[in-house]
């Protein structure tokens, strides 16, 4: 299956629902535009929700890195919501748990914005 | 089901169809060989990292270049080779990804997984390309209800 979006805005954050599999290619293309999109027409308050979200390779843990790193850089915040045991593994085994702010709650992650 | 000895290889095209393949034909491999599906997701994601290696770091998707898969069972264990023909790589190269400096970097994290979810990962780098081993001891259920010696 591969990568899906759609995004939707709650209280000036825009939720980005992620389902299928982020990898090398169209997966990795897809949130990599996604994003820039969205930055580029002033929403830099962003949240990818990665509920169905069931696979995830090297690939897709750089765009996740560049897609928070690209936030940032433009004075914006990006989180991750839900996600899946195996991505949670994966995040937790490269460490980039510590990096990223990860949320369970979609409510406590959009109060969570300043 | 206890491993029998067997070998399968493939001779594949320097592509990104090459590497979802080589992740289905691992998946079905490991899973008709017993693995529990903790391990048959570790084990085709390994083998994911080892192709996106052959085809875009060896091969560079060159089309004259082919990527070889090969599992094979030896005993306890199953053993995947991959090999591509690029120019090779320097494994002094090759930064620690959980270095503070390279975490926010967003490549370099393919043989760090290869190492995390395999027994065995061994790379030789040669003149005709290189040559990754990936190796997963068989345990449980998939050594037929009996834990493989070490």
């Amino acid at each position: 299956m591969s990568m899906k979006v759609a995004s939707r805005q709650v209280d000036g954050v825009t939720i980005v629902d992620c389902s299928g599999r982020i990898t090398l290619g169209e997966g990795s293309v897809i949130l990599r535009d996604t994003v820039r999109d969205l930055l580029s027409k002033g929403n830099k308050k962003i949240v990818l929700n990665l509920a169905e979200v069931n696979y995830i390779d090297s690939s897709g843990i750089g765009e996740l890195v560049s897609a928070f790193t690209t936030t940032k850089n433009q004075g914006g915040e990006l989180k991750l919501l839900n996600l899946t045991k195996k991505v949670n593994d994966l995040l937790q085994i490269t460490k980039l748990y510590t990096v990223f702010d990860v949320k369970d709650d979609e409510a406590a992650a959009v109060k969570s914005f300043k | 089901m206890a491993m029998t000895e067997q070998r399968v290889s493939y001779t594949l095209d320097s592509s990104l169809e090459t590497i979802d393949r080589a992740e289905e034909k691992a998946t079905r491999i490991a899973t008709d060989l017993g693995f529990p599906e903790d391990e048959i997701m570790q084990i085709s994601m390994a083998v994911r990292e080892g192709a996106v290696n052959a085809v875009l770091h060896g091969n560079a998707y060159a089309a004259d270049k082919k990527v070889t898969l090969a599992f094979e069972q030896t005993g306890n264990d199953l053993v995947i080779t991959i090999r591509d023909q690029g120019k090779g790589m320097d494994l002094n190269k090759i930064p620690n990804p959980l270095a503070p400096e390279n975490l926010l970097k967003t490549s370099g994290r393919g043989i760090f997984l290869m190492r995390s979810f395999m027994d065995v990962v061994e790379i030789r780098p040669s003149q005709t390309g290189t040559e990754l081993k990936l190796i997963k001891h068989v345990r449980g259920a998939a050594a037929g209800g009996e834990e493989a010696s070490q």
